[in-house]
Order: structure tokens, then C-alpha cells, then sequence
């Protein structure tokens, strides 16, 4: 299946998060790598969207629109920096 | 910082085509009027929203393709089994109206500031933000010398051609052509690899920043291929697009 990176998804997260979130910086609960949203590997066109670690295709992010609701599970990413701060 | 910046809300909003050129046979540029359009930075995109009368909606992502304070423009590929494209290229018209939001992204962005040498590295229409970031280093009056290497199928595929052809004092152009080549063709006639990154990009020790766009699998393959010449991860900006 292909997949695209987190500069797919600029204009989504920036819709849940509330500011830009692509040049933040995510840590991977699973490996522990540190990378940019925007570096992640995205899957656009699965029910919902799914985001997975490009270090170890852990699963960090999905997020599925229910009702007009956005749904969000983070819990694949330890730690969720905006950009300009550095973990 | 950007962290600090003030925050706006992402809002949908319609926008009307002022100008419309074809780039190639099946690539259209389009520019556009967004009312309080904020102002973008070069290689942001905005989304476009495409509503059916029954209300199924499409949303692509496209990354704008002119630099900041120039009229927003959007180069869209016609893909024929697309949702959005070929509407986009085959339907809309000068003062018809278009939902969109933006801009956004921050990763994949550069300004003056930012400096160089730059080395940018195009697959196919992953050249449009590459441009936008040409644009804004002459608008911007900057110094930061330019290499780009530009991978298309054949050279009618080539989009912004003559505006990439124009372009002296610190931009030099490459094209690898994949499939055909007109007679006579001079440069590179083979799918980018190591020994044509070799060539093209800066030594890894004058520290370039490096940004490639293009499908998944070129992407993968450029940013592989630049990290065993020595470049930092780092310093390689990757923006990847589908074909759907």
C-alpha cells in the first residue's frame, strides 16, 4: 500500500492540534527515536488515518472522523514537542 | 519562534481563479484570490475540498507553487483516476470558486534566513514547492546558491521549463529524463542514482540544506542515496505525494 509522510496531514492535525504540528518533534513510544511529524509514515486512505514511525513502524497516531468528530489516539508517541521547543 | 507565533484558526474558505496555464498536457497552474490570505512561506501547501451535490467530500493537499507575496498559485498533475485532479484540470474556469484552507505545513519550508547552498532534488511535480523556494531566494534577493536535480519522464514533462531555463547567477538546473530523450539530449538519461547525486549535489562538507519532493519510492531512494554520501539526516527535508 503506499504510503505518503506527516506533509500529507499538515492541514488535519493543524485542524486538532491548533497549530502547525509538522516540524514538531515526536518521540516513538515503541523505539524511542525522536523524528518530525512531518518525517512519519502516513497511510491517508485506510478507515481513517494512520501514522507510524519511520525508525520501527511502531504506531503512533491514528485518527479516525466519527459524526464530524475527529478521533484522535496518541498513544504511540511518548513525547510530543511543538517546534522551537527541543526535547 | 514559530512556537510562539500568533495562532490563527484553520478555516475553510472559498477562493476564486483568477489565472489558469498549462504547464505540460496534463499538468495546469492555477492561480487564485483568497480573501485574508495571510501569507504563506515558500513550500507550504493548502488543502482543496471538493463537495458532491449528495455531500461526499475530497480533500487533497497541494503544495503552493508561488513564493510569498505573490499571487497564490497551485500546479495540479492530472491523474486519471483521481478524485480531485481532474477536476481541478479539466473542469474549473477563470472566476469559478474553490474551497480551501491554508497555509500549512512547516517542516518542508524555507526562508532567506535560512541560508544555504541549497540542494533541491524534483521528482516528476515534486518540483512545484522546489520552485516556490527558487522564487523566494530571487524575491528575497538572497545569495544562497542553488543545484537542483530534476527527474521527469521526458522533457514535454518538464514542468516550469522555460522559467527553470531562465534562471542564472547561482541556480544550476539538471534534468535526468527516465524514459525518452529528444535528440541530441545532453544531460542525464537514467533514473536518479548515487553517482548522478555524486555529481550534482554539494560536497556533504559544505553542509547544504537539501530538500527533496517527489512519490514515496523516489523520495526513499534520493534521501538513502544522499545519507551514504556523507549527508546528515538531518539536513535532508523529505515531502513525499501520492499518486491518488
Amino acid at each position: 500500500m503506499e504510503t505518503l509522510d506527516g506533509n500529507a496531514i499538515a492541514g488535519l492535525l493543524y485542524e486538532i492540534f491548533g497549530e502547525e504540528m509538522t516540524a514538531a518533534t515526536a518521540i516513538c513510544e515503541s523505539c524511542g527515536s525522536a523524528a518530525s511529524v512531518a518525517d512519519s509514515v502516513v497511510y491517508l486512505r485506510l478507515p481513517g488515518v494512520v501514522v507510524r514511525c519511520r525508525n520501527c513502524a511502531g504506531l503512533q497516531m491514528v485518527i479516525t472522523r466519527v459524526h464530524g468528530l475527529n478521533c484522535v489516539d496518541l498513544s504511540g508517541i511518548a513525547v510530543l514537542e511543538p517546534p522551537g521547543n527541543t526535547p | 519562534m514559530e512556537g510562539t507565533a500568533l495562532q490563527r484558526r484553520l478555516t475553510w474558505q472559498a477562493a476564486t481563479v483568477t489565472a489558469a496555464a498549462w504547464e505540460t498536457p496534463s499538468v495546469r497552474t492555477l492561480e487564485l484570490a483568497v480573501p485574508g490570505w495571510p501569507g504563506h512561506r515558500a513550500g507550504q501547501h493548502l488543502d482543496v475540498r471538493l463537495t458532491a451535490e449528495d455531500g461526499y467530500a475530497a480533500e487533497r493537499s497541494y503544495s503552493i507553487a508561488s513564493a510569498p507575496g505573490e499571487p497564490v498559485a497551485i500546479t495540479v498533475e492530472r491523474l486519471e483516476d483521481g478524485e480531485v485532479s481532474p477536476y481541478l484540470t479539466g473542469e474549473l474556469r477563470i472566476g469559478d470558486t474553490l474551497e480551501l484552507r491554508g497555509p500549512v505545513g512547516g517542516y518542508f519550508v524555507w526562508a532567506e534566513a535560512d541560508g544555504g547552498p541549497l540542494l533541491l532534488v524534483a521528482g516528476g511535480s515534486g518540483v512545484v514547492p522546489l520552485r516556490a523556494i527558487i522564487r523566494q531566494r530571487r524575491r528575497s534577493g538572497s545569495d544562497a546558491p542553488i543545484r537542483m536535480l530534476y527527474s521527469a519522464r521526458t522533457l514535454p514533462d518538464v514542468i516550469y521549463r522555460d522559467e527553470l531555463d531562465s534562471y542564472r547567477n547561482g541556480v544550476a538546473v539538471s534534468y535526468a529524463l527516465t524514459r525518452a530523450r529528444p535528440p541530441g539530449w545532453t544531460g542525464y538519461a537514467r533514473p536518479v542514482d548515487a553517482g548522478m547525486l555524486a555529481e550534482v549535489a554539494w560536497p556533504a562538507g559544505e553542509e547544504p540544506l537539501v530538500f527533496v519532493c517527489g512519490p514515496t519510492g523516489f523520495v526513499e531512494t534520493v534521501a538513502g542515496e544522499l545519507v551514504g554520501l556523507g549527508y546528515s539526516p538531518g539536513r535532508v527535508k523529505t515531502e513525499r505525494f501520492g499518486g491518488i
